[in-house]
């Protein structure tokens, strides 16, 4: 365990392997969130958050539940329903707390559990830093990382297409093409912008 | 019988979950790099939405409403999880190419959309006929965005060379050929509509 896995794990989520951009999860929100940067800023760091907590709370319980007792098939059940658990949980505290941070928070989570991210990364990283069932040197602190990486990813990807997107309300763009397919558009330029990282050697 | 008929197709051009609907995007664009990788993901999600709606339908009566949610994900991650060790046991290679998109069906909205919206409400026969035409209807876009990708990003349909001393554009077996074929399809359809009104 040293700073150049950890820094071959942020780059790798955040640029080369963008969580939206090149794999594709969590499409929903980046496409119906996107029109105004400060609900697309929420919404992020709402993800980044159920990210990182759900990618600890998935690894332990993978590690001393679904390991020990052999029942490694039953991931994707026990995974999804922790995650939507956690979720509802997060929701109940932040309503019980802060009003006003629910009602900037508060319609977003709701959404999230439904977000491919946030199961996808649990399973990603449960497929990396486990071999055979066996948990490598330190694997705990590898999921935590690339969880919060990951939302640093859909963070950057979800405020670059909302500057793009409020910028995009003055032009003038043909009928056929407005709101969604141009959206695609847009994200098609931002992923071939990105594939320029491809190329990064440590 | 009409009426049986319509639950059927609605789900095929009406309804379709991917164009019209724009539900369970990350899957379609994710795997459609190639039409068999494409065909076998609608495939797997028609065998989803079949099993989940089938038994979602014929519980709905048991379900508490207030707790309905997490009732109808675990059914569909049960039926994820036996696609995902079917797969796993005979074909394999098939499994790698799709990778983490398989158990990430249970998170595909179309699933969940379903369950929620009709197989909850209505009976059994006509949530089988509803599933299955969206399952379909989800299949048929894949096939068309993976074999557009694959003819124009290699050069091939199926495995076989379509088009010979053909320079394949590379950028369409790419995550931004995914994107920009969408957003071009989803234009051309509204273009379409337009037209028709």
């Amino acid at each position: 365990m040293n700073i150049a896995q950890f820094l071959t794990i942020f780059i790798s989520s955040v640029f080369i392997y963008n969580v939206i951009l090149s794999r594709f999860l969590g499409l929903c929100p980046f496409l119906a969130i996107s029109k105004e940067s400060k609900p697309a800023l929420a919404m992020s760091l709402a993800v980044t958050f159920v990210i990182v907590m759900s990618s600890m709370i998935t690894w332990v319980i993978y590690r001393f539940l679904l390991v020990p007792f052999n029942i490694t098939y039953l991931r994707t059940i026990f995974f999804i329903l922790v995650i939507a658990t956690f979720v509802q949980l997060v929701e109940m505290v932040i309503r019980k707390i802060s009003p006003a941070m629910y009602r900037f928070f508060g319609i977003y989570l709701a959404l999230i559990t439904t977000n491919c991210a946030v199961l996808g990364v649990a399973v990603m990283n449960i497929d990396m830093f486990f071999v055979k069932n066996k948990a490598v040197a330190g694997s705990f602190y590898f999921s935590l990382f690339q969880g919060f990486s990951v939302g640093v990813g859909f963070t950057l990807a979800m405020l670059l297409m909302s500057g793009i997107r409020e910028r995009l309300e003055f032009c003038d763009v043909p009928e056929s093409l407005r709101n969604f397919p141009i959206a695609f558009i847009i994200a098609s330029i931002m992923s071939l912008a990105f594939m320029g990282f491809n190329g990064f050697r440590f | 019988m009409k009426n049986l008929f319509n639950e059927f197709l609605k789900g095929i051009i009406k309804e379709n979950p991917t164009f019209v609907l724009l539900l369970g995007l990350c899957p379609t664009l994710a795997v459609s790099v190639s039409m068999i990788n494409g065909l076998s993901m609608g495939l797997a999600a028609t065998f989803v939405i079949l099993g989940s709606n089938l038994i979602i339908s014929s519980i709905k009566r048991s379900i508490p409403d207030k707790i309905r949610i997490p009732c109808f994900i675990v059914v569909i991650a049960t039926f994820v999880t036996i696609i995902e060790l079917v797969m796993k046991a005979y074909s394999p290679a098939l499994n790698r190419a799709l990778g983490i998109y398989v158990p990430l069906i249970v998170v595909n909205c179309i699933v969940l959309g379903r369950a929620e919206a009709f197989a909850s409400k209505q009976r059994v026969f006509n949530s089988l006929l509803d599933g299955l035409g969206m399952g379909i209807g989800f299949t048929l876009a894949l096939v068309l965005i993976s074999g557009i990708r694959e003819s124009l990003g290699s050069g091939r349909l199926l495995g076989i060379t379509i088009f010979k001393g053909f320079e394949p554009v590379l950028i369409f077996s790419m995550p931004s050929g995914a994107l920009l074929i969408i957003g071009l399809l989803l234009g051309f359809f509204s273009l379409i509509k337009g037209k028709r009104s």
